[in-house]
């Protein structure tokens, strides 16, 4: 607790009158938690819209002329393109509106859907797991404050998105009217699932699994739509199954409708009130499921530290198994009509960073495969960062109270991060394989990319090194996230917006040979096992020397 | 034969902040120690640093004649601790916690667990989630008590048990100490610590003001004495070593120097005492004596 926490009055405590209901106290908690997020917000919305300014730089440079711009049209035409992309409204004139709404539109929803998410539950669910919000509920704060509170947070938060994003489009000089329905639609659908959240948050009594089943349906969402948009041009039933589809319907630089975002509104005014049913049923901190007893006493697995470590991760490794399995399955299954259009377009291949040569279909797989790997690495991080939450919260110091040395807790951490990103790497490539099975490839495909999803484990044992080394040296982890980040874009968008060759060849993803499609060249990978090992171990030196926090 | 614990000359700073100011602590072998102080006086630092968390400064630390930074691993396992505010994992079951710590200490004693899990009157098959503070701190006693070893190190281990639970865990010190076993308590219920400790230390910002046994602390304040006697007693404010004399009713109140009670005993006697109660100080008085003036003033205790 700091100074602000304890100047800014959380309770309405001036309330004069001895009544009171239950929305009592809400304008108090309400700047409570906007003084809370008074960074957060501003650092979501200008993400959000730096995407959409840092689009409008780089794509008159990218794509020059009008026929760049087709060439790039084309490619969203295409089930892969539009699978990735969205319903590409307006191919056939692209411009950088269209360009927009078509490819920055979805990306840009789910990032407030995410933002939207962590927003509600952060102030509900969590608030309630760590007790705190029982001392604002014995103050005069009714029994639906701290929702409604949340609720309203979320729409500050998603108008600030709205007004960073409309001016980054207007800055671009993009038509007036349809700049405003796209960043409508990112807000709108950061509302609808901020909704979504809001009901999540009453289910269970932990935060991180409603964080988990709220960002799961923004994930469905996102592949609805891809699947959607993929079967015909302009987007199927399926689309329409999905808010971010609604928000890509508004055909914004095309043909402007704005109905569609009523659809956001809509969910969003259903939810809510499920969410306020639900919170009146039950009790403050309780789950709408009921605990069950459970063992008097610890398997003899159970009680080492790698042990307890799994069974703290064994949900999340489960949850990010079947995400990346069923999103490989469907990526896998695209396999033929990928292959059908880079025959037909060689120079997509090219904007993708994909080798034309050779077997095409495995090509374009494995450069699909390094995109399940950098999801793997972000998991691998988030997992060793574990280690610096259970320090904060004061359980390190119980257990390094015992036998277990410095060196043996975080061994105990790899124990499990390791095998688990050896898994999510092969769950990835079986799940291509198994994909690309039931359309082309042959047998063989199945064992290929199982296998050659582990050759991308040095490179994710790296940044669980770099996370390790962060966590020993007690430097916050922000650096590893920037490098996260920077070899995602990079690896994501570098070769699409033409950046330098010197940026693209150091990207780490990159340096991995793309096996099955090229032959396995070990010299990479020993030299990406060496600097993970020489990370961890200059981590752990470090935690050695270091001061426990707590 | 070496101290259990032997800390001397020991500093430890927090940036600017001087957690710990050359502390001297000692403990022989079979020794209840009470380690008591203010808030933020520096225990918790100090037990740390015992634990081999934090690093001293300067001074020497020996825990069984090693060092606890260089050798913690193998000390551990000759110790067990309870934390004062006990944070459990989520999603495990209480006797799941009692276990995970035991056996990373070396191992559990099934039966003592079954028996003090009785004794303390705790479920543990109930998530940790649901328990109460007292609870949770159960779990960390249990989970401590049950395991063998030769020394406790217990920091406010019974903050939020209820006064039946207290009396348990007091029962099991006397236990412990009968098995031979090292106990440093630290704590502020003062009461705990006058019936369980043969030694005491006082800390105050991050120094040991006071160490020794409570007869020796004893020593260094003033009982105070109420007497009714015949003659006028209120003479025996000539004395030197008395302090405080005044007249309630029959009755005159006063407290006298250790070392001049025999003197105080011999005016009052030839004036034909008929009621004489002599009241040692209490560790409370102790700890107050120790203290300053602000905190004095605050508890309302006399100055003299």
């Amino acid at each position: 607790m700091n100074a602000h926490t304890l100047a800014a009055p959380p309770v309405a405590s001036r309330v004069q009158h001895h009544g009171g209901n239950e929305l009592t106290g809400t304008a108090g908690l309400l700047r409570f938690a906007l003084r809370r997020d008074r960074i957060r917000i501003p650092a979501w919305a200008l993400g959000i819209g730096s995407l959409v300014g840092y689009f409008g730089a780089v794509v008159p440079l990218a794509y020059p002329d009008q026929a760049a711009l087709q060439t790039r049209a084309e490619i969203m035409k295409d089930p892969a393109g539009a699978l990735l992309a969205g319903p590409g409204y307006g191919l056939d004139n692209y411009s950088l509106g269209t360009m927009i709404a078509n490819e920055i539109l979805g990306m840009a929803a789910v990032a407030s859907a995410l933002m939207s998410v962590f927003l509600v539950i952060r102030h509900t669910r969590a608030e309630e797991e760590s007790g705190r919000a029982e001392l604002i509920r014995a103050g005069r704060v009714g029994r639906f404050a701290p929702l409604t509170a949340a609720l309203a947070t979320l729409l500050v938060a998603n108008a600030a998105v709205f007004l960073v994003l409309s001016a980054a489009m207007l800055a671009n000089s993009l038509a007036v009217a349809d700049s405003l329905a796209i960043a409508a639609g990112v807000g709108l659908v950061g509302v609808a699932f901020g909704a979504v959240g809001a009901v999540t948050a009453q289910l269970t009594e932990h935060a991180r699994p409603a964080s988990g089943m709220a960002g799961a349906v923004v994930g469905l969402a996102y592949i609805l739509r891809g699947i959607g948009d993929s079967q015909q041009l302009g987007g199927s039933t399926l689309s329409w199954l999905s808010p971010i589809g609604w928000a890509q319907q508004t055909r914004a630089f095309f043909d402007l409708r704005w109905w569609p975002l009523l659809l956001c509104v809509a969910l969003a005014a259903v939810l809510a009130p499920v969410a306020y049913i639900l919170a009146g049923r039950r009790d403050l901190g309780a789950g709408l499921l009921p605990a069950r007893p459970g063992r008097a006493s610890a398997t003899r697995f159970f009680v080492h530290p790698a042990g307890l470590r799994l069974r703290m991760e064994r949900g999340s490794i489960i949850s990010w198994c079947a995400g990346l399995f069923i999103f490989a399955l469907l990526t896998g299954s695209l396999g033929e009509a990928i292959v059908a259009s880079f025959e037909a377009q060689p120079e997509m291949a090219a904007i993708l960073g994909m080798a034309t040569t050779g077997d095409v279909l495995r090509g374009a797989l494995a450069a699909f495969l390094k995109y399940f790997a950098m999801a793997v690495a972000v998991y691998a991080v988030i997992s060793v960062n574990r280690l610096g939450k259970e320090e904060s919260e004061g359980r390190t110091g119980a257990v390094l109270s015992t036998k277990v040395s410095r060196q043996g807790w975080i061994a105990s951490a790899l124990l499990v991060t390791v095998p688990a990103s050896a898994l999510l790497l092969a769950v990835s490539g079986l799940g291509l394989g198994l994909g690309a099975l039931s359309t082309a490839g042959g047998e063989s495909v199945v064992g290929e990319f199982t296998a050659a999803g582990l050759a991308f484990l040095p490179l994710v044992l790296c940044f669980a090194g770099a996370a390790v080394l962060a966590y020993g040296l007690h430097s916050g982890t922000w650096w590893v996230w920037v490098l996260v980040v920077a070899s995602l874009v990079v690896g994501l968008y570098g070769p699409a917006l033409n950046m330098p060759d010197a940026v693209l060849d150091a990207e780490p993803f990159g340096l991995v040979p793309a096996v099955p499609s090229v032959e396995l060249d070990p010299v990479p990978l020993l030299w990406m096992s060496a600097a993970a090992v020489v990370l961890t171990a200059a981590g752990t030196a470090a935690f050695r020397r270091r001061d426990l926090e707590a | 034969m070496t101290a259990v614990i032997d800390v001397r000359g020991l500093n430890k700073n927090f940036g600017r902040v001087r957690a710990l100011d050359n502390l001297d602590l000692t403990l022989d072998a079979g020794e209840v120690h009470g380690f008591l102080g203010p808030n933020g006086a520096g225990k918790s630092t100090t037990i740390r640093v015992l634990l081999g968390l934090l690093r001293a400064d300067s001074g020497t630390v020996r825990l069984f004649g090693e060092d606890p930074w260089e050798r913690a691993v193998g000390l551990h396992g000759r110790l067990a601790y309870v934390p004062g505010d006990v944070n459990l994992w989520p999603k495990i079951t209480g006797g799941e916690a009692i276990d995970l710590f035991a056996s990373l200490r070396g191992g559990v004693n099934p039966k003592r667990k079954a028996d003090l899990l009785e004794r303390f009157d705790l479920d543990p098959t109930k998530k940790t989630r649901s328990y109460s503070k007292g609870n949770r701190q159960k779990v960390a006693l249990v989970a401590a008590l049950a395991s063998d070893v030769e020394l406790l190190v217990l920091d406010e281990p019974t903050s939020g048990l209820d006064p039946l639970m207290e009396l348990v865990f007091q029962q099991c010190i006397r236990e412990a100490k009968d098995q031979g076993r090292t106990v440093l308590l630290s704590s502020h219920i003062l009461a705990e610590v006058e019936s369980l400790c043969d030694k005491v230390t006082i800390i105050r910002q991050g120094h040991a003001v006071q160490t020794g046994t409570l007869a020796e602390l004893r020593h260094l304040s003033r009982t105070a004495v109420v007497v009714i006697c015949d003659g006028e007693a209120t003479s025996v404010a000539s004395l030197t070593g008395v302090h405080d004399v005044h007249q309630d009713g029959d009755r005159v109140l006063f407290t006298v120097d250790d070392d001049a009670l025999p003197a105080a005993m011999a005016h009052l006697l030839p004036l034909g005492i008929r009621s004489f109660t002599s009241t040692p100080p209490t560790l409370e008085e102790l700890f107050v004596h120790h203290y300053g003036n602000g905190v004095r003033a605050a508890a309302g205790v006399e100055e003299s």
